[in-house]
């Protein structure tokens, strides 16, 4: 099993992350996280997909993709050529014994607090999936509340962007 | 000029060269009736029995003429009685627009009355589907629906209009009828990959299916046959691209193919598989299948390149154009040793075949046989009789077969000939069985209403035979909801709808009906008693592959 980054770029139409989902849910691909987000015309969004799975699987699930008439263009992002980043936003119990250790860990990730009570912590970091993931694993050695990420974001480095592979 | 949105839809179908349109009217598509009323001189309506049958009525339309079948239904339940046409078509790649009504705008979403998600419900099962937002996008809607489903690889879209859409009026410009946007041939890298593996090859087999027959690519594929001396055999979705007599074509493969066919398929170091999408039932057992030879795929549709079979080589493009270029790049060679072999695969299918006397299936088909010109379609409905229609009825052009493969769709065989025999405008022949027969039997009415002249042979051996030749040999003959028992006479039934009929019990009663049957102008069902205990064969078991080929069955 390996992890994919796949961007997508569709038009901007009602209905259009459906279809991508429905596909998805038919095809039985297993996606670990997707985003979906505008972009810098109204004419597009931008879905990016995490997938877990075999190399066969993933060229299987770029070339149904492209079937689907709404999508512009497709790309696969590799970790080394591309910016990831995750939200994360993970609210913890606040008690006197905890405290300082959650305080450490924040500062040792680079998480901020963003909201401070009497009961919890809420923290919030921005990292790659991975850090994000790491993050949490510690915190479990506390009491977590309530957790929630943004799902992966992802930009190729340097000019080069999905729209240029359109002839648009 | 100005139209109203009913007005826009029949004029964009009157303008994409559309000649028929099969339907049903309803509450949410009156409008768009009305404007068919309108313009009756210019587009023909063919009202069916139920949608169901429409929807197959258009399919059948499509894969007797090549051109996009179009079918019209209202909302809700209408919407959904076409949604098993529309998974039909989808399965098997044809190009089909369906127009639903839906309730007016304001009401979307309200669960009013009739008001169903049929963009939602049919997501699966067409290759893109619209909902009419405003009046204005109506007829490049429309255009666009045309345009996706015969381009590349074909299939159904459909476009749903409330009804407010159909009453606004807007500014309507004639347009020419779209053009399909035609793929590309392969890369040239991959072709020329392919040629030295073609080049390198001792045992080639030739295996396609539909594709071919939507690329329009028979030539091209027996000129490569030609050159590199090799057998050819297809999947059910390729019956009747080229003649069943063809010197090189050992006829269908698979689950019940010819044995000569799928034998050859197995012994071959190279298939080069054209068009064709490695279905499990023409695999059996993936696992067990051509293990020994190389696979060399080439499709339109990219997404079917390894998607069931790992193929050596994957070539996406259109079949015309990558074979046209990768012809010039093949050796011409003769194989002695190879043909050898294929000819006493061939000598011993011809010695098990079967040769008893009486009403066998085959001998059913052989006489049938006598009877079709070579412009005479062949619809079929699913089952024990499409097999051995698949199997027997001898084909000499284009687009004869018409046959739910994919889905398997019961009840597709009686509409699809309808819409069959109005696209050709040839006497076209169904052959089907008790079963599938009385799933949609009700498009009877239909036929007799526009006296289409189809030829009804049905195979009636009062068992759903297919799912009971498993129960026989796999379930220990424990005919579980298999015996239909049921009292319906067919030749009265036929009657009473308006149609002629007859029961025939021998190959010459048969005959004599075919003769009168072809004479008619109508629909002519022929009750042909078969015996419930007839199979299928050859069978590769489910699960199986070509070593486990059953050919015979011992009592």
């Amino acid at each position: 099993m390996n992890r994919y980054t796949v961007a997508v770029l569709v038009k901007n139409q009602s209905g259009v992350l459906n279809r991508v989902t429905s596909m998805f849910r038919r095809r039985q691909f297993n996606i670990s996280a997707l985003t979906v987000s505008e972009t810098e015309s109204p004419d597009f969004s931008r879905i990016t997909v995490l997938f877990d799975g075999e190399e066969s699987k993933k060229e299987q699930l770029v070339d149904q993709l492209y079937k689907l008439p709404d999508v512009c263009s497709i790309k696969q992002l590799e970790n080394e050529n591309s910016i990831n980043r995750e939200l994360l936003l993970i609210k913890m119990q606040n008690t006197p014994d905890t405290r300082s250790d959650i305080h450490d860990a924040a500062e040792a990730f680079g998480a901020k607090t963003v909201d401070y009570t009497r009961d919890c912590v809420t923290l919030q970091l921005t990292g790659n999936s991975r850090k994000i993931d790491d993050f949490i694993n510690l915190m479990r050695d506390y009491i977590i509340v309530e957790i929630c990420r943004t799902g992966i974001v992802s930009l190729e480095k340097g000019s080069s962007t999905l729209r240029s592979e359109l002839n648009i | 000029m100005v139209l109203s949105g009913a007005d826009i839809i029949v004029r964009t179908l009157i303008e994409q060269k559309c000649e028929v349109v099969f339907g049903y009217p309803g509450g949410q598509v009156i409008n768009i009736y009305d404007s068919l009323y309108k313009y009756e001189s210019e587009i023909k309506h063919v009202l069916s029995a139920h949608e169901q049958g429409a929807a197959h009525a258009a399919d059948g339309y499509a894969r007797a003429t090549g051109k996009v079948g179009v079918v019209m239904a209202t909302s809700g339940p209408g919407a959904t009685n076409l949604v098993t046409g529309i998974a039909t078509a989808f399965l098997d790649s044809i190009p089909m627009v369906a127009i639903t009504g839906n309730v007016p705008s304001s009401l979307i979403g309200t669960d009013s009355f009739q008001e169903l998600d049929i963009t939602g419900v049919t997501l699966p099962i067409t290759k893109h589907n619209f909902f009419v937002g405003s009046i204005e996008e109506l007829a490049d809607t429309i255009r666009e629906a045309f345009r996706l489903a015969k381009s590349g690889r074909p299939g159904p879209v459909l476009v749903d209009v409330p009804k407010d859409i159909q009453i606004a009026k807007c500014e309507y410009t004639e347009k020419e009828p779209v053009c399909a946007d035609k793929a590309e041939s392969a890369k040239e890298i991959r072709i020329r990959d392919a040629a030295e593996c073609i080049n390198g090859a001792s045992r080639p087999f030739i295996y396609f299916g539909g594709g071919l027959i939507s690329a329009d690519a028979q030539s091209e594929m027996l000129e490569l046959a030609e050159l590199i001396d090799a057998p050819i055999g297809c999947s059910m979705m390729g019956l009747s691209a080229i003649p069943t007599d063809h010197p090189r074509f050992l006829g269908m493969q698979g689950m019940h193919g010819h044995f000569a066919s799928s034998m050859a398929m197995s012994r071959a170091d190279l298939i080069i598989a054209l068009g064709v999408r490695f279905n499990d039932r023409a695999t059996g057992n993936r696992e067990k299948f051509a293990l020994g030879s190389k696979v060399i795929h080439i499709d339109v549709d990219g997404a079917e390149l390894s998607k069931n079979f790992k193929d050596t080589h994957g070539l996406r493009g259109d079949l015309k154009k990558t074979l046209k270029a990768l012809l010039p790049l093949i050796k011409k060679t003769e194989r002695p040793d190879w043909q050898a072999e294929i000819d006493s695969l061939r000598v011993k299918e011809n010695k098990d075949a079967d040769k008893r006397d009486g009403m066998t299936p085959y001998s059913v088909m052989a006489t049938l046989n006598s009877h079709l010109s070579e412009n005479t379609p062949v619809a079929t409905d699913v089952g024990q009789h499409q097999m051995w229609a698949a199997q027997y009825i001898k084909f000499r052009k284009n687009r004869k077969f018409i046959s739910s493969g994919g889905l398997g769709t019961m009840g597709f065989g009686l509409g699809a000939a309808i819409g069959a025999q109005m696209g050709s405008g040839e006497h076209t022949v169904l052959v089907t069985g008790d079963g599938s027969f009385g799933m949609c039997l009700n498009e009877l009415a239909t036929a007799v209403t526009y006296n289409t002249p189809i030829v009804i042979l049905l195979m009636n051996n009062g068992v759903l035979g297919m799912v009971r030749q498993w129960q026989t040999l796999f379930f220990n003959k424990h005919y579980s909801n298999t015996v239909l028992n049921r009292k319906t006479d067919f030749v009265k039934l036929a009657e009473a709808f308006g149609a002629k009929a007859e029961a025939v019990d021998s190959l010459e009663s048969l005959d004599n009906a075919l003769e009168k049957a072809f004479n008619y102008n109508g629909p002519y069902v022929i009750d042909c008693a078969v015996d419930k205990d007839e199979l299928v064969l050859p069978m590769l078991p489910p699960g199986g592959s070509i070593k486990d080929i059953i050919t015979k069955i011992k009592n």
